[in-house]
């Protein structure tokens, strides 16, 4: 029988990165295929270049033995691909049959024949059983409605691939139990489905075969989802030889010095509590949607907590302001450099002198050659490479600007604890030992460090203890000598819980 | 080609800009390069130029602001009106000063505090303060009582009329305050990346709050030294003033994405408005025309920031 969807020898790399190498699958008709990995693994890109979001830098995707050579979304769409992403693809001020129509409404001479547009829509909504008013507007709707609308458009559109990614990380159980017996109807008209998650429950109710990915490479292909275990799969996610590029080392750890208690807000209900003590490196591990970047911003107020505590050497920093948080000691190193890291348009100079220029600034008035001087410092000590500390800080490399917003943290007066959210995201490997090496000596100086990390070599190689959150809720804290990635991962995959309150 | 493109795009592409043109001018427009008419235009663009200052402030953190003309013409009106009724200078200049402060607080406070686009809001006070202005004087120009009054525009210092001299000041005072002071570092961080800044500790809402009030009050500096000038408060003063600053401030290479300023360049942008302006006069174009010379100038200037931005690397925000 011929495949009806098949990937042939797929690499992608960005700078830096092998994202994709060699991916070769097929997937029958009329399936339920599951694709899972870890973060990181190469899922999402998988997804961009099916979706015709990015191309592969060699390799093809076979629709019913044909080869596309897709290059833009709309060519993927002309082909009978819809990829449904987590960020929903709707007009919210529009109505649901307006959304589905959108881009080629019926009617004559522009003027929109709308009796067509609905009952058209009804009709369709009806037949794949989505019990959703065509006339309502999309901004009425809850998430999980939006979805069966996003799955009605994809349906009206004559799609014959289905991608779904991560489709139930913001639905309810029953919307969930809705959108899998809609899944169901699909395959059975012949549809074929890419469920992407990291349920395994789900993955076990739903796929009928099963692609595992890991580092960009193919771990394990399963045309037999029921012949396989929930052991074996986690195993084939995470089977990889750990190699020394983490230089992690043993450090006599002092008092406590950051102590967080019943801390909640607004995407973290339960309230959390734990500490790190001096010289410690924390790493904080868990899923996306777990809640790490939440906690990490609860803590430097850089969103506003619900209740509870942060104390630094046993004083309370107060709430819900950063500039507290920097005078307290702690330093926070954003998760999206772009967004809420670098300074555009402005020197690498001014980046790192942006928090505490105010020290040696009398009345105000900057002083050129200190702050020149401090920049010099930290430039030399971080090893930031650029020929100047006037360039403009958006010529330098993902490595070197998170060197710089480190530096910014760093050349603040009295830093007792710092709080760096994915530290290596998008910096290549060499840069990579280097950051560790600069957290390896602040941690030895006797600074708290927090490390949230998606990538759990990366947490693994070099904390001294792992917190592990799920769904917002500290799961587990696991000490160095017990770290073990099946356990961690365990912890931090949602469905064992599935049972639950969420 | 490319390389003239790299000079007209670069750092110091509209000083090149400038000087070309003025010796192009120079040349062709006869009594252009005349003390006399040196000085007057000079004393035509001290409104522009005073205003541009804080103007330059408020785009480089990515804000706008309309009201400017409708405060210069308020603050003016207040001035005058006070010295009237007090029959001190003094007092009055405080009012005006005061009051245009309290504009631009008000203002301030709506953007930065209850997050209100800045158009808008300053749109509203634009029409809500010319409306106080004609209220206050039922919409006829009110004379000046105390001749001493004029003196603030009429006196000179070393054959340069005060005006001037202030218009300077301010430039200086304001390039100072820019490149020189973590308040004018953190105006430019805060238009480069407001979130990126606010995580840096940077108080943010404040130093919005701050540079409109800023603003505003030297709005009332410009607004009494055009009362003085034109002898009267006139509540139709300086209407459409706002286009013309935003206009040489944007020609001067303040980026309207934010983060990116300079005082040289909006001392050249608000010369360029003034020779613009000054030349029409000289060849005794009709002032009807001018309108359409002064909105094409306004697009230039958007069409290069714009090409600056994208050769820069980065696009609008």
């Amino acid at each position: 029988m011929m495949a009806f969807l098949e990937f042939r020898t797929i690499s992608k790399s960005y700078p830096g990165v092998q994202a994709l190498s060699d991916i070769s699958f097929a997937v029958e008709k009329g399936v339920v295929h599951g694709l899972m990995g870890e973060n990181g693994a190469g899922k999402s890109t998988l997804i961009r270049i099916l979706s015709g979001d990015q191309s592969a830098d060699t390799g093809s995707i076979l629709i019913e033995g044909e080869e596309q050579n897709y290059r833009s979304a709309r060519d993927a769409f002309h082909a009978g691909v819809i990829v449904i992403h987590q960020e929903l693809q709707l007009v919210p001020e529009l109505t649901v049959a307006e959304n589905l129509w959108l881009g080629r409404f019926p009617g004559k001479a522009g003027i929109i024949d709308s009796r067509t547009l609905v009952e058209t829509v009804r009709t369709k909504l009806e037949e794949i059983g989505i019990d959703v008013d065509p006339n309502a507007k999309v901004s009425t709707l809850s998430i999980g409605a939006r979805q069966m609308v996003e799955i009605a458009k994809a349906v009206m559109l004559e799609a014959r691939v289905i991608a779904l990614d991560e489709p139930t990380s913001s639905l309810s159980s029953r919307e969930s139990e809705i959108l899998f017996s809609l899944i169901e109807k699909l395959k059975s008209n012949g549809t074929i489905i890419l469920y992407v998650s990291h349920r395994l429950d789900e993955i076990f109710r739903l796929c009928d075969s099963l692609t595992v990915l890991r580092d960009g490479k193919l771990a394990a292909h399963h045309l037999k989802v029921a012949d396989t275990t929930r052991d074996q799969i986690i195993s084939e996610m995470v089977g990889r030889e750990i190699s020394n590029i983490w230089g992690w080392r043993e450090r006599p750890l002092g008092d406590v010095r950051l102590d967080v208690r019943s801390l909640s807000g607004p995407k973290l209900r339960n309230p959390i509590n734990f500490s790190v003590r001096k010289g410690e490196i924390l790493g904080l591990f868990g899923l996306i949607g777990a809640g790490r970047s939440e906690m990490a911003r609860l803590l430097y107020g850089a969103d506003n907590r619900h209740q509870g505590s942060v104390s630094i050497d046993g004083v309370a920093i107060s709430p819900n302001n950063p500039k507290a948080a920097i005078n307290a000691g702690m330093v926070f190193c954003p998760e999206d450099r772009k967004f809420d890291g670098i300074v555009q348009g402005r020197s690498i100079e001014e980046n790192i002198t942006i928090s505490s220029r105010r020290h040696f600034s009398p009345f105000g008035i900057l002083s050129p050659k200190k702050e020149a001087a401090l920049a010099d410092r930290f430039i030399a000590k971080l090893r930031v490479r650029t020929p100047s500390r006037k360039q403009d800080i958006i010529n330098l490399s993902g490595g070197n600007q998170q060197k710089v917003i480190l530096g910014r943290g760093l050349s603040e007066q009295g830093v007792k604890v710092l709080v760096i959210d994915e530290p290596t995201r998008g910096i290549d490997v060499g840069a990579k030992s280097e950051i560790y090496e600069i957290l390896y000596e602040l941690a030895a100086s006797g600074i708290a460090i927090i490390v949230i990390s998606s990538e759990l070599p990366e947490v693994m190689g070099i904390s001294d203890r792992i917190i592990v959150m799920c769904q917002g809720r500290v799961a587990a804290d696991i000490p160095r000598s017990d770290f073990d990635e099946r356990n961690i991962l365990t912890a931090a995959l949602p469905d064992k819980n599935a049972a639950g309150t969420i | 080609m490319n390389s003239l493109k790299k000079i007209l795009l670069g750092e110091q592409g509209l000083v090149v800009i400038f000087a070309a043109a003025f010796v192009i001018v120079s040349i062709f427009v006869p009594n252009f390069l005349s003390e006399r008419n040196m000085l007057g235009l000079l004393q035509s663009v001290v409104t522009i130029g005073i205003v541009s200052c804080t103007m330059m402030f408020c785009l480089a953190s990515r804000d706008f602001d309309l009201s400017v003309g409708s405060t210069v013409a308020f603050s003016g009106m207040i001035a005058v009106m006070v010295s009237n009724a007090s029959g001190s200078i003094l007092l009055g200049l405080l009012a005006a000063l005061l009051a245009g402060g309290a504009v631009g607080l008000f203002n301030g406070v709506v953007i930065a505090k209850f997050r209100i686009n800045a158009l808008i809001t300053t749109l509203a006070t634009m029409q809500i303060v010319r409306g106080l202005a004609l209220i206050a004087s039922d919409g006829r120009a009110v004379g000046i009582n105390d001749p001493n009054f004029y003196q603030l525009a009429l006196s000179r210092i070393f054959t340069i009329p005060t005006p001037i001299w202030i218009m300077i000041l301010l430039f200086i005072v304001f390039g100072f305050v820019l490149n020189r002071t973590v308040f004018g570092k953190n105006t430019l961080a805060i238009g480069g990346n407001p979130e990126a800044s606010r995580l840096a500790g940077v108080n943010v809402v404040r130093m919005r709050i701050w540079i409109f009030a800023l603003q505003g009050f030297v709005c009332a500096i410009a607004g009494i030294l055009l009362a003085s000038r034109i002898t009267s408060g006139q509540p139709n003063a300086a209407t459409g003033l706002e286009l013309s600053v935003i206009s040489a401030c944007v020609l001067g290479g303040v980026s309207l994405a934010g983060g990116r300023a300079a005082m040289t360049g909006v001392i050249v942008g608000v010369l360029i408005m003034g020779i613009a302006e000054n030349v029409m006069n000289l060849l005794n174009i009709q002032a009807f025309y001018q309108y359409v010379v002064r909105g094409c100038i306004l697009l230039i200037a958007v069409l290069l920031d714009n090409l600056r931005s994208t050769a820069a690397g980065r696009g609008r925000v």
